[in-house]
């Protein structure tokens, strides 16, 4: 147990004014501005959105600058800033359909209605250091915007699955989905609740479930069905005058994986799926909660509960969280005198103990 | 909300492009048009968090994927009128002019307003989404599976 203690007010004080120096660094090195950090490290800024939970690219760019870069600590800023919001409503569901689609891929489908679009990836860059970037003051060369523009919603793959009933349909729902944010998490959580820890829980560790279960750990034989990622707008009613406007935007990445199928004697074999939607431009992690929740989807879908960690929603989804990892994990540092103390007395006293019962035997 | 009447479609529209509209823009166009006009706060602005959802499968049940900022207002001309804004971000500014817009929308300036400010907004949006749309289409390819050799 960790007790509060007093003092130390000027060693902490100092030890404030010091980081804000470090944090600040070589003063003969311009000094980072929030429109660079959130202009040039945007995936970053995206990475802080999606774990913080919150959607505020300035935000997100400052919380950086004040981290010094930890990815972590920068989450936790907003975190943190996120609680003092007053809650103004929620927004209809995003109609993920009429993205604008800045990357459209899929792994299954060669020829797919609407195409194959890149984007802005590093898939084909070769990974080697371009040493043109250290050079300050190249204009970069503009992408070139020569072909006409995809006319209309970009087609959903699974649609196409669907129209032949080879793949399982979503069943549609209005129901007010469970919010962690204004309740305590309870198990079993149920689907919803999962693709909002997911979505918010930490990038690294939603990839190393998702791993898991490619290198047998329930394995679930995903393909990528769909990748997309671009703006979607975020539709709100407003209850002042009873019909809904746009708010505003979001860049979301979404994945949709098709699965091994499940099938019977009296149902005939379906593609099953998983399911990946997160804030930013962010596709190993919308890749990673899309396994993610299909290997979480095991009960519902009939299939055998093998142990694996990735099939245990309860290990899953309290662990996702990394700011509530960091926060049990670091506290261990703050002062723990009083306890330590006990432990050592304690200790103190079996060996006086031991050395007790030595003599005895001895004599 | 297929059941708006013209009006509220229309300001439906308005409301949408103000709330997208990249803030600075906006300050230059409305500056550009005239004085802000006289006005009583209703409520004054307001930062606050929207819940952003999305659905299972993109078109199963609701989840809640994180917030978004949203700032919004509500004032009143001295003519009478009301407006109301809802505008992403924290810009109390940008949420000021918006509902100064709206309230001004349905007055008799409003066509003109549209014409100085909305008209052009909404193109310069219009715009810069089809550059995008058109720097994505550039990306697309098509593969070809290669010949194995055998039949």
């Amino acid at each position: 147990m960790y007790v509060a203690v007093k003092g130390g007010e000027r060693a902490i004080d100092n030890a404030h004014r010091w980081l804000a120096e470090e944090r600040r660094g070589d003063r003969e090195v311009s000094e980072l501005t929030i429109p660079q950090i959130r202009e040039q490290l945007s995936l970053a800024v995206q990475r802080v959105m999606a774990e913080g939970s919150l959607y505020d690219p300035d935000l997100a760019a400052l919380a950086m600058k004040q981290a010094r870069g930890d990815m972590i600590e920068a989450i936790f800023l907003i975190r943190a800033y996120r609680t003092t919001l007053p809650r103004i409503g929620h927004a209809a569901p995003v109609e993920t359909g009429s993205m604008a689609c800045d990357r459209r891929i899929s792994a299954t489908f060669k020829d797919v209605p609407g195409g194959q679009v890149l984007g802005p990836t590093f898939d084909y860059t070769h990974r080697l250091l371009d040493f043109a970037l250290e050079a300050e003051g190249l204009k970069p060369e503009a992408a070139p915007a020569t072909a006409p523009a995809h006319a209309g919603d970009m087609p959903r793959v699974t649609d196409f699955l669907n129209q032949d009933g080879l793949i399982q349909s979503e069943t549609p729902s209005d129901d007010t989905p469970p919010d962690m944010t204004r309740q305590p998490m309870e198990y079993p959580a149920g689907r919803p609740l999962r693709l909002q820890a997911l979505t918010r829980g930490d990038e690294g560790f939603v990839l190393s479930m998702a791993y898991s279960t490619q290198r047998g750990y329930a394995k679930n034989h995903p393909f990528v069905g769909e990748l997309r990622i671009g703006a979607v707008a975020v539709q709100m009613k407003i209850p002042e005058l009873g019909f809904a406007i746009e708010i505003g935007e979001v860049t979301l990445t979404e994945c949709e994986t098709v699965n091994q199928f499940t099938g019977s004697k009296t149902e005939p074999a379906q593609f099953t799926r998983g399911y990946g939607l997160v804030f930013g431009q962010s596709e190993r992690k919308a890749i990673s909660m899309a396994l993610v929740d299909r290997a979480l989807r095991w009960e519902e879908l009939g299939e055998d509960n093998l142990g694996a960690p990735a099939q245990d929603e309860e290990f899953v989804l309290s662990h996702a969280d990394n700011i509530q990892a960091t926060g049990f994990l670091e506290h261990i540092k703050l002062p723990h005198y009083v306890d330590f103390q006990s432990e050592l007395e304690l200790v103190r006293r079996i060996r006086a103990g031991t050395e007790t019962e030595k003599k005895e035997v001895a004599e | 909300m297929s059941d708006l009447t013209p009006e509220q479609k229309a300001r439906q529209g308005w409301m949408s492009v103000l709330a997208k509209a990249p803030p600075k823009r906006l300050a230059a166009l409305f500056e550009a048009f005239g004085p802000a006009p006289d006005h009583t706060w209703l409520r004054p602005c307001e930062i606050g968090g929207v819940m952003v959802r999305g659905r299972a499968g993109g078109t199963g049940a609701p989840f809640n994927i994180g917030e978004m900022t949203v700032t919004r207002c509500a004032l009143q001309l001295a003519s009478g009128e009301v407006g109301h804004a809802y505008v992403q971000g924290r810009d109390k500014g940008h949420a000021t002019r918006a509902a100064l817009i709206d309230a001004l929308m349905q007055t008799e300036q409003g066509g003109a307003l549209r014409r100085a400010v909305l008209d052009p907004l909404e193109a310069e949006m219009a715009a810069g989404k089809a550059v995008r749309a058109e720097k994505a289409a550039a990306t697309k390819v098509d593969f070809f599976t290669m010949v194995r050799g055998e039949d």
